[in-house]
């Protein structure tokens, strides 16, 4: 069955909305009223919408501060803004057309400039895609609690302004630096956090204040001393006796040497990468549902009649720009587009269901030929792009984008195609493309290792290699902002198969020795 | 479904970055503060007014983050497959770079990618430039403000504040509302006391139910209360206040004309110039506050002097002796010719390291006494020298005494030292 012959064109017998490009505050209530409804047919959940008319300007302000609507002050967020608008003003670099956030009611930024389309376009894609995804997916839902993010943004832009006040600027700026250096590394990754909300975290920050030196100087206190303590065994017991990937909650919590204010705002920076932390895994779903659902809604709109043909070329013209992926030759060629990736996969998925093939019948038996409303939910709501792309890509999929596999071993002369669209090279490839997602893989996978606490306080962080990748040069900078907060010796071992194959410190071991 | 709102948020404030901008501009003020040093360096005296691009070193301003290196075994998936069919091979390029990493790549304007290029406005470039010359607050207020006004009456208004408050002005508004209210009653008064006279000195009626009696009392009655009617109009009222206005208005146009003389002899070195050119620069921005239109004369000199354009005062290098008295006489004979004391206001600066025939101080001491510093608002010479001075110090140390009011000098031997010179111009000029 046709997307036609399964829900028949309406006879057009209604007016468009409007005729003109230009938009109203009028119109946009009565675009996003008529989305709604078509949004509504599909069953999609959301969040109530509050839709916010702003400047090109205000836009760069919106981008510098990552879409937070309410931040705390920083130099690398002014860094933020005087590229944007430096490439804005160039004309380098369009802005984007809207900003969402994960919010209750959920924020979406409309510029000004945007022509009535345009508008339609971009509610239909934030205020009711990106907002069905922030309500619906389970990292969000585990993660992130979308009604009490501003309230802790502002508790958070307080705090810091207060530390800032008290302590002076550079002794905040070093903090946040160093918090910043280690955000990637402040989230649990399994554990489920606490939901926050601001007048609890005040309440609790001043509880934590009293209890935390108590409770620190317990624990560097009941530590035997080192002449006390010849049991071999004891002396080889690590701390922490599991290794620990949340190194900026550990150090919050076991730094010897932090003021409690500084620990505060470790626990500011951690949680917004808590917050942050399901985006940067959802990337390609969440755009590409989104995509796929301004498309629909918009489809839906003009098989209503409520817009025409004028509208819908405008329309169609930005969304092809948003979904085109150059190839890897290309001089524009920057990596997969998540948007291409994501929407490709969304639109197949729909096409499995309505109307399979004999190959998608073998490989998705449990998804061809039902409900695709109801399939896409359950898709958009239980993955993360990892798990997304190795449930769903479709061969089909893969062969439309032509992926190939490329190995560049440093041991070789040679780079490898490994695999391509074809037979024997599609698990591969999904399972590759998979892995290329997934946030452990991505990043290196560093954890705190052991902490001497008989002897110099050194703290050691341990890095697993995957496939002899070693660190980047940043390493011994970021080592430096670990220091900074732990107070006493970082160390750093790369450890692959049991043998340590790459080491660094802070303060560099040379220096030590001489 | 939850209901949308729809918020015209345009006229809320933009800038919600400018506290983060400023952070920004705080941290890395060491590298913005060479590239103003550098503009300064570059730039016409004359053309300090504007903002700058400023680039710094991305390795500065990068964010490090624990990330992967090169080597080690990599398999990444790309879009766009043409002709690759697996177990295809291709030849590492030499050098070994990594792959499909997007690193190391040109930008497309040719800017380096090593470099995080931005703007700095007018006002922080003279923020820079004060901060490298340690200019006070209210020195670099006076400097930046865009425009100077002077207050014009403009009439009077009913509201103000007591110390503008015109006394005749309201005493005569009410004396004439007192007229206003009261004239009428005051002419009925005296009509009905003419009467009320006419009245008593006619003789009675004997016929009591004819008599004046009652008239006559009911005309006093009338007549008392018309008097205390006007008795209660008040003497001054707040309605009759009268305030001066006064409105803002741009300081009428003047011409002012700059004089930078320096010794261009082989004894100054390309750092005395660029002092030289930051206390110019100063003087420039002052004059250009207080006057409209500022020509400016460069007259460089060694044993002989000559005016040149801004280029060649400042970067043409020159060797020999001193003469300063030269440039004194040309810089004479350019006002006898051209700038008429009459007309325009006369400034000048020179700039020295003190090196000076010793037979010409005396000279100089001179031609300044007598043909210039009656001619001229304000001279102030600058030695830039960290050594002992030379007799023409001495010489003009005696003209200070003598002319306290438009002759001040100063010696510098860093940049930080300009200011002190420059603020009795202020100073003087305030008063």
């Amino acid at each position: 069955m046709t997307d036609t012959m399964d829900r028949p064109n309406e006879p057009r017998t209604r007016e468009p909305i409007s005729t003109s490009s230009e938009w109203t505050f009028p119109l946009l209530e009565k675009y996003d009223e008529e989305i709604a409804k078509c949004a509504a047919e599909f069953g999609l959940d959301t969040y109530p919408n509050q839709v916010e008319v702003i400047s090109a300007e205000q836009m760069m302000d919106a981008y510098s501060s990552v879409g937070m609507p309410v931040g705390y002050h920083h130099w690398s967020f002014g860094k933020q803004f005087l590229s944007t608008s430096k490439g804005y003003q160039r004309g380098q670099m369009g802005l984007a057309y809207e900003i969402v956030i994960n919010s209750n009611p959920c924020i979406a930024y409309l510029m000004e400039e945007n022509t009535l389309p345009m508008q339609a376009l971009v509610i239909a894609h934030a205020s009711y895609g990106h907002n069905s995804f922030f309500k619906g997916n389970y990292l969000f839902r585990t993660w992130t609690d979308a009604s009490a993010i501003i309230d802790y943004l502002v508790f958070a832009r307080d705090y810091v302004a207060q530390c800032e006040e008290r302590y002076g600027l550079d002794a905040v700026e070093q903090i946040l630096d160093s918090c910043h250096a280690l955000m990637n590394y402040g989230v649990d990754r399994y554990k489920r956090p606490a939901p926050i909300s601001a007048a609890e975290e005040a309440r609790r920050q001043k509880e934590r204040e009293e209890y935390q030196q108590r409770r620190l100087n317990d624990l560097w206190r009941t530590i035997p001393r080192m002449e006390d303590d010849e049991d071999p065994v004891r002396r080889k017991q690590r701390y922490p006796e599991e290794p620990q990937e949340n190194i900026l909650y550990f150090i919050e919590k076991n730094a010897p040497l932090l003021e409690t204010w500084q620990r505060e705002l470790i626990r500011i920076v951690r949680k917004l990468a808590q917050y942050f932390y399901p985006q940067r895994q959802t990337q390609v779903m969440n755009e590409g549902w989104a995509t796929f659902w301004h498309y629909t809604l918009l489809h839906r709109m003009y098989d209503k009649g409520l817009v025409n043909d004028g509208f819908m070329l405008e329309f169609l013209q930005s969304h092809s720009a948003v979904v085109y992926q150059p190839p890897f030759d290309s001089p524009w060629y920057s990596g997969i587009n998540p948007y291409t990736l994501g929407f490709s996969m969304f639109t197949d998925l729909r096409r499995i269901c309505e109307n399979p093939t004999d190959e998608d019948r073998e490989w998705f038996p449990d998804i061809a030929g039902t409900d695709w409303v109801e399939t896409l939910h359950f898709a958009m709501k239980n993955f993360k792009d990892e798990s997304f792309i190795q449930q769903f890509l479709s061969p089909k999929v893969m062969r439309d984008m032509k992926f190939f596999a490329i190995q560049n071993d440093d041991e070789e002369d040679v780079y490898r195609i490994t695999a391509i669209h074809d037979d024997p090279g599609y698990r591969i490839l999904r399972e590759k493309l998979a892995r290329q997602y997934n946030l452990s893989y991505r990043e290196p996978n560093i954890q705190v290792w052991n902490v001497d606490v008989r002897g110099d306080r050194s703290l050691t962080l341990r890095h697993i290699p995957v496939d002899r990748v070693p660190l980047g040069d940043d390493t011994e900078e970021v080592l430096r902002h670990v220091h900074r907060l732990w107070g006493f010796d970082v160390h750093l071992e790369s450890v692959d198969d049991g043998q340590v194959v790459d080491e660094a410190h802070c303060p560099p071991k040379d220096l030590d020795e001489d | 479904m939850g209901m949308t709102h729809v918020v015209d948020r345009r006229l809320n404030g933009k800038n919600k970055s400018a506290v983060n901008r400023e952070r920004f501009l705080r941290r890395y003020r060491h590298h913005i503060k060479k590239a103003v040093a550098d503009a300064v360096h570059r730039r016409s005296i004359t053309d300090i007014e504007r903002g700058e691009n400023v680039s710094i070193p991305s390795r500065d301003t990068d964010e490090p983050i624990f990330h992967h290196g090169q080597g080690g075994k990599r398999e990444v998936i790309h879009p766009g497959n043409k002709e690759f069919v697996a177990g295809d091979t291709l030849p590492k390029p030499p050098g070994g770079g990594g792959q499909g990493q997007g690193q190391g790549q040109a930008s497309p304007d040719g800017e380096g990618m090593d470099e995080f290029a931005f703007q700095i406005t007018q006002e922080e470039f003279l923020d820079f430039l004060f901060d490298d010359l340690e200019l006070p607050n209210l020195a670099r207020k006076k400097l930046k403000d865009t425009e100077a006004f002077k207050y014009v009456r403009s009439g009077f208004s009913t509201q103000g504040v007591p110390a503008k408050l015109d006394v005749v002005r309201s005493l005569r508004g009410a004396h004439a509302r007192r007229l206003g209210l009261g004239g009428a009653r005051k002419k009925k008064i005296r009509e009905m006391e003419a009467q009320l006279a006419a009245l008593k000195s006619a003789p009675d009626d004997l016929d009591p139910a004819f008599s004046h009696e009652d008239q006559i009392k009911a005309m006093e009655d009338e007549i008392a209360e018309l008097k205390a009617n006007v008795r209660r109009i008040p003497f001054i009222d707040e309605i009759d206040l009268r305030y001066r206005q006064h409105l803002k208005q741009p300081q009428p146009a003047t011409s002012a004309v700059m004089f930078c003389l320096m010794d261009v002899s082989g004894s100054m070195t390309q750092m005395h110039k660029d002092i030289a050119k930051r206390f110019f620069i100063l003087l420039y921005l002052f004059l250009k506050k207080n006057y409209k239109k500022i020509d400016v004369v460069f007259i460089r000199h060694h044993t002989s002097a000559k005016e040149v354009d801004e280029e060649e005062f400042f970067y043409s290098r020159e060797t020999g002796g001193t003469i300063v008295s030269s440039a004194l006489k040309l810089m004479h004979k350019i006002i006898e010719s051209r700038y008429s004391p009459s007309e325009w206001n006369i400034y000048a600066a020179q700039a020295s390291d003190g090196d000076n025939w010793n037979d010409d101080s005396p000279i100089c001491s001179k031609l300044l006494a007598d043909s210039i510093l009656p001619l001229v608002q304000y001279y102030a010479y600058v030695e830039i020298t960290p050594q002992d001075h030379q007799m023409l110090w001495y010489e003009y140390e005696k003209i200070q005494e003598r002319f306290p009011q438009s002759f001040a000098l100063q010696q510098i031997a860093d940049p930080g030292e300009i200011y002190p010179v420059f603020r009795q111009l202020f100073e003087r000029k305030a008063a």
